[in-house]
């Protein structure tokens, strides 16, 4: 069964590349734009990991993390940041909203990976 | 789809990431400080960034990092967005966008530039006032900058989130041959918030026991009481011991994540050194796949507690392993459920919403076109067919007529639909005119501002794309040639800062532009001596002001006292005039000495499609646009009073109105035409007044298609394009501006560039 | 003789024309396709060689009296005329002639130079001569006989 990632980012190159990189990986992936997206589309969506971007129009990652902590359902789902800042702060601040692990941009597709499959079953 | 896909709608995404950013800026620029529009500007920058560094455009991203740098202190209201901050700003979205360009284009940037607004970025961000506006780009003050100089570097690629581990996974395998392989001893003990973030200790276990041969022992003395236990608290902890090739490293890179939300102790033991093992630290043998989720599925699982009381910790395990299993998916199935229910009305919402929110696609403009032009054949077709209709069934039966009148209006519509697909506002075209004029206001050292209205004003895209350049000209002479030094503006009592305006709306049928600015207008005196220079006219020529005016659009025409960078390229106004004939406009200019100049575009709204009478003249049938006729007379003799040598008049409701004779214009007879046999069309023209044009007769209203005579041949004074009728012959569509303006004495010029000599 | 031979050579393909009794010929990698003759849509102000525009499936084509371009006297086109669709530049003209006679493969050395008695027009267009089974066919050049002037610097 394959695994479902639900990917959100605004940037339409990076989804892209996200949406290559998995499905090459043989991931199931969905996609959404921004935090309010990502919410709306995690109702139904079942995924297994996600994968989101930091700086995001309408709600940011902080804000769309913490909003997918607060579900029920979700309160446990691996939740990796994708993000090309890379200093102290900014990652305290996500882990603190319930990330559990990150990626700096540009990823390496394998790392990627490697990272999706270390925190899913 | 492929990298190279991806990396198209990279730079289409840039493209809007830079309007958008240009945009903000502006209104920051314009006082706004609306926290949404400061994060819109960084984000812009960010997202260029993150894809620049997917394609490895090391040059661009770099930039951007720096520019990003600085905006996130504005971001976090650390710098405040002054002018003169807004002014580097804006001068960093300029040469982004031209290192976005050169990385699509493979062309090369200014360097020296790139340089000075990185220094100057930097400055800003070490919380340095910027230096004071100059025109010159000129060397920012140094700031002691060299401690903080990282931020021009790369930013640091660090993938874990770590410190870079100073040696890979590599060197273990180059071991020589004694081939030691270490064995690492881990202590770890999770947090509650572990599992809270996600991260499952049964995963890490499985993670490290891929590494190598595992044995782990989990420690459960923690574990209290069922009615003291909290679920969600984390009370076990294990020990691992594994051996691999890996070593430390690779241990500890598996924790990478969890690694703050644990006690995690790991330590390389010796080969030789026996661990202090108590009697417990060894067993169980194999991996344990503990599924800890049970913690988080609150009360579910609850009741099989009590078999991890026992104390036997495999059989403990596996109890809990399957007791959780059964819960999992008792609640999965229930979810599932659920969910499929919810699934189908939450997509007919979604699908409402789409709806609702006005979703768009992108498409290939080859299909746009294409569609365009079939469209564009439907209706010639349609007209052939409903002439041979008529040609061969003078009566018309009636169900053919109404069929073929549906007909007509069907495709009516479906080529207003098609048009509007292609229609797009003018706004991108105005908003690259922000930056032009930025540019020319420093190369010049004036100061201007520009105002655009009816941004949101569509036009066909062809037109849009080609409107452009005529407009970046027409901005260069009016900030280099109309506007006055800020000195001279001041010292005159105008503001110093010059403004042009640029304005776009639809009338009657057309779209109009206007570029106005309030310099110094025109200066008649010298255009006018420049025209006797140059043998346009005679000496003592008498011309309106009106007249004089327009005279630059001739070629060759240029005031200019020296060639400075821009207006001297050598692109003159005729130039300008043409590239708007050639989308079938009109260009016209008036001026008041002392207060400015304007420039006004007539375009036609589609390039594509005209609602025409059809009409002969002098034996030629041509086609003359139904939003330029008023209305249609049929003159009498009574009606018609003589002027002067050749004028003549006709008189309409007590007011008289100049006869214009088409077929002498355009030159299809020698002969004057004699009004009373043929037909007056009454027509509107730009510059004002009506005029009554001269027809031998009238043969219809037809929809006709445009097909463009500069394609293949030249523009034709006196005509604005050519369409095919339903005879399959090619007839002539009217330029009504131009021949009346020929009528008012000045032939139409003959630049026909198909002639040669001999 | 097959391609490659040929661009060896340095071969060329030409077509070669008939107007009145001389020959003419232009390189073939110009022409788009020939037609029979249709009545033209006169233009205005249009030189006295031009004979008007012709709708080539929904393309306006001008219809150039190539008899009259080359300096001799006016074509009066009957059905029997032939109109070449050329290439010139960037447009697209139809070249109206009497009929098309040949198709000819020559090499730099069948083309001997233009005789000294031509005058300034044909010195403007033509290419040199062939000379091919007695008959005597000039050469002619499209685009220095349609200029195209783009935006001229001021």
């Amino acid at each position: 069964m394959k695994k479902k990632v639900l990917t959100v980012d605004d940037s339409r190159t990076i989804r892209n590349m996200l949406l290559v990189t998995l499905n090459n990986a043989g991931f199931e992936t969905i996609q959404a734009e921004d935090g309010i997206e990502g919410l709306e589309v995690l109702e139904n969506a079942n995924p297994d990991v996600i994968v989101t971007d930091i700086n995001m129009p309408r709600l940011d990652g902080f804000g769309f993390i913490e909003g997918v902590r607060r579900n029920e359902k979700y309160r446990a789902i691996p939740i990796l940041v994708l993000t090309t800042e890379s200093d102290a702060e900014k990652k305290n601040r996500a882990r603190q909203a319930g990330a559990t692990g990150w990626i700096v941009k540009p990823f390496d597709p394998t790392k990627l990976i490697d990272a999706i499959e270390r925190v899913t079953a | 789809m492929d990298m190279n896909e991806i990396k198209e709608i990279f730079f289409q995404e840039c493209e809007e990431q830079l309007a958008e950013l240009e945009s903000g800026l502006l209104k920051l620029n314009d006082g706004d400080r609306d926290p949404e529009t400061v994060n819109a500007v960084f984000r812009a920058v960010h997202s260029i960034k993150g894809g620049a560094g997917a394609f490895g455009l090391d040059d661009l991203v770099s930039f951007a990092h720096v520019f990003e740098t600085t905006l996130d202190c504005v971001r976090s209201n650390k710098l405040e967005p002054t002018q003169d901050v807004l002014k580097v700003m804006l001068k960093s979205a300029d040469v982004l966008a031209d290192l976005t360009n050169a990385a699509r284009d493979g062309g090369s940037v200014d360097e020296s530039r790139s340089r000075t607004l990185i220094r100057e970025l930097e400055a800003l961000a070490h919380g340095e006032a910027p230096a004071a506006a100059e025109p010159a780009p000129k060397s920012a003050a140094a700031p002691k900058a060299a401690a903080p100089a990282p931020v021009v570097e790369q930013p640091p690629v660090n993938d874990e989130g770590f410190q870079p581990i100073p040696f890979s996974f590599g060197d273990f395998d180059e071991e020589p041959a004694d081939h030691y392989v270490p064995t690492v001893q881990v202590a770890f003990k999770p947090k509650k918030d572990l599992y809270a973030k996600g991260n499952e200790a049964v995963l890490l276990l499985r993670d490290v026991s891929r590494l190598g041969e595992m044995s782990v022992y989990c420690d459960m003395d923690a574990l209290p009481t069922l009615d003291k236990m909290n679920p969600e608290e984390a009370y076990f902890s294990w020990k691992i011991s594994v051996t691999t090739e890996k070593g430390e490293d690779g241990v500890r890179s598996v924790f990478e994540f969890a690694e703050w939300d644990c006690d995690l102790d790991i330590q390389t033991i010796e080969e030789d050194v026996v661990s202090e093992a108590t009697g417990d630290e060894e067993l169980p043998m194999q991996p344990v796949p503990f599924d800890l989720s049970m913690l988080d599925d609150g009360g579910a699982a609850v009741a099989d507690e009590p078999a991890v009381m026992e104390g036997d910790a495999a059989a403990a395990v596996t109890a809990a392993e399957t007791a959780t299993k059964v819960a999992q998916v008792a609640s999965r199935a229930a979810e599932n459920a659920k969910a499929a229910a919810a699934a189908s009305a939450a997509s007919a919402a979604q699908a409402n919403q789409a709806a609702a929110a006005g979703q768009t696609i992108r498409v290939d403009l080859d299909r746009v076109d294409r569609l365009i032009n079939l469209v564009g054949e439907l209706v010639i077709n349609q007209a052939m067919l409903s002439q041979s209709v008529v040609e061969n069934d003078t009566n018309g039966t009636s169900s053919i007529n109404m069929g073929l009148e549906e007909l007509q209006q069907l495709t009516r519509e479906i080529q207003d639909s098609v048009m509007a697909i292609r229609a797009q506002p003018v706004k991108p075209v105005f908003q690259r005119m922000a930056r032009t004029v930025r540019e020319i206001a420093d190369i010049t050292g004036k100061s201007v501002r520009l105002i655009t209205e009816g941004e949101n004003t569509e036009v066909d895209k062809t037109v849009i794309d080609k409107l452009a350049e005529p407009l970046t000209h027409m901005i260069r002479n009016a900030v280099d040639h109309g506007l006055e030094m800020p000195e001279k503006r001041e010292a005159l009592g105008k503001n110093p800062e010059g403004t042009v305006r640029l304005t776009a709306k639809h009338r009657s049928g057309r779209i109009v532009i206007e570029l106005a600015d309030d310099g110094a207008g025109i200066n008649r005196e010298k255009v006018r001596q420049k025209a006797i220079d140059n043998d346009l006219i005679a000496a003592d020529a008498n011309l309106s002001d009106e007249e004089i005016d327009n005279l630059i659009f001739h070629a060759g025409f240029s005031t200019a006292d020296k060639v400075s960078d821009l207006s001297g390229r050598g692109v003159g106004m005729d130039v300008v005039k043409r590239s708007i004939q050639a989308l079938g406009g009109r260009i016209s200019i008036s001026s008041k000495p002392g207060q400015g100049s304007v420039f006004t575009m007539s375009l036609p709204l589609t390039l594509a499609v005209l609602d025409g009478m059809v009409v002969t003249v002098a034996g030629q049938t041509l086609v003359v646009p139904l939003t330029a006729i008023v209305e249609t007379l049929q003159p009498e003799a009574s009606a018609i009073h003589s002027f002067g040598a050749s004028q003549r008049l006709i008189s309409i409701r007590n007011s008289f109105c100049p006869l214009v004779d088409v077929g002498r214009i355009l030159n299809f007879r020698n002969t004057q035409a004699n009004p009373i046999e043929g037909v007056a069309l009454l027509v509107e023209s730009e510059g004002g007044g009506q005029r009554a044009l001269m027809v031998d007769a009238i043969q219809g209203q037809r929809q006709v298609v445009i097909k463009s005579l500069e394609a293949n041949y030249t523009h034709v004074p006196g005509i604005a394009a050519a369409t095919i009728l339903g005879d399959g012959r090619v007839a002539l569509i009217l330029d009504v501006d131009a021949v009346v303006a020929a009528s008012r004495g000045q032939s139409l010029k003959q630049d026909i560039s198909l002639a040669a000599t001999g | 003789m097959t391609n490659a031979v040929k661009t060896l050579t340095h071969g060329r393909e030409l077509i070669a024309f008939r107007i009145g009794d001389q020959e003419f010929c232009v390189n073939i990698m110009s022409v788009r396709e020939i037609r029979g003759w249709t009545q033209a849509t006169p233009m205005p102000h249009a030189p006295s060689y031009v004979l008007g525009v012709i709708n080539l499936r929904g393309v306006v084509l001008p219809i150039v009296d190539m008899s009259q371009r080359l300096g001799m006297k006016p074509a009066e086109p009957t059905v029997r005329h032939v109109i070449i669709v050329a290439q010139v530049g960037p447009k697209v003209v139809g070249l109206l002639v009497d009929a098309v006679s040949d198709i000819l493969t020559v090499t730099p050395e069948n083309i001997q130079p233009t005789p000294d008695i031509a005058n300034e027009v044909e010195k403007a267009y033509a290419r040199g001569i062939l000379a091919i089974e007695g008959r005597m066919i000039c050469l002619i050049e499209l685009d220095s006989l349609f200029p195209h002037t783009e935006s001229e610097a001021a």
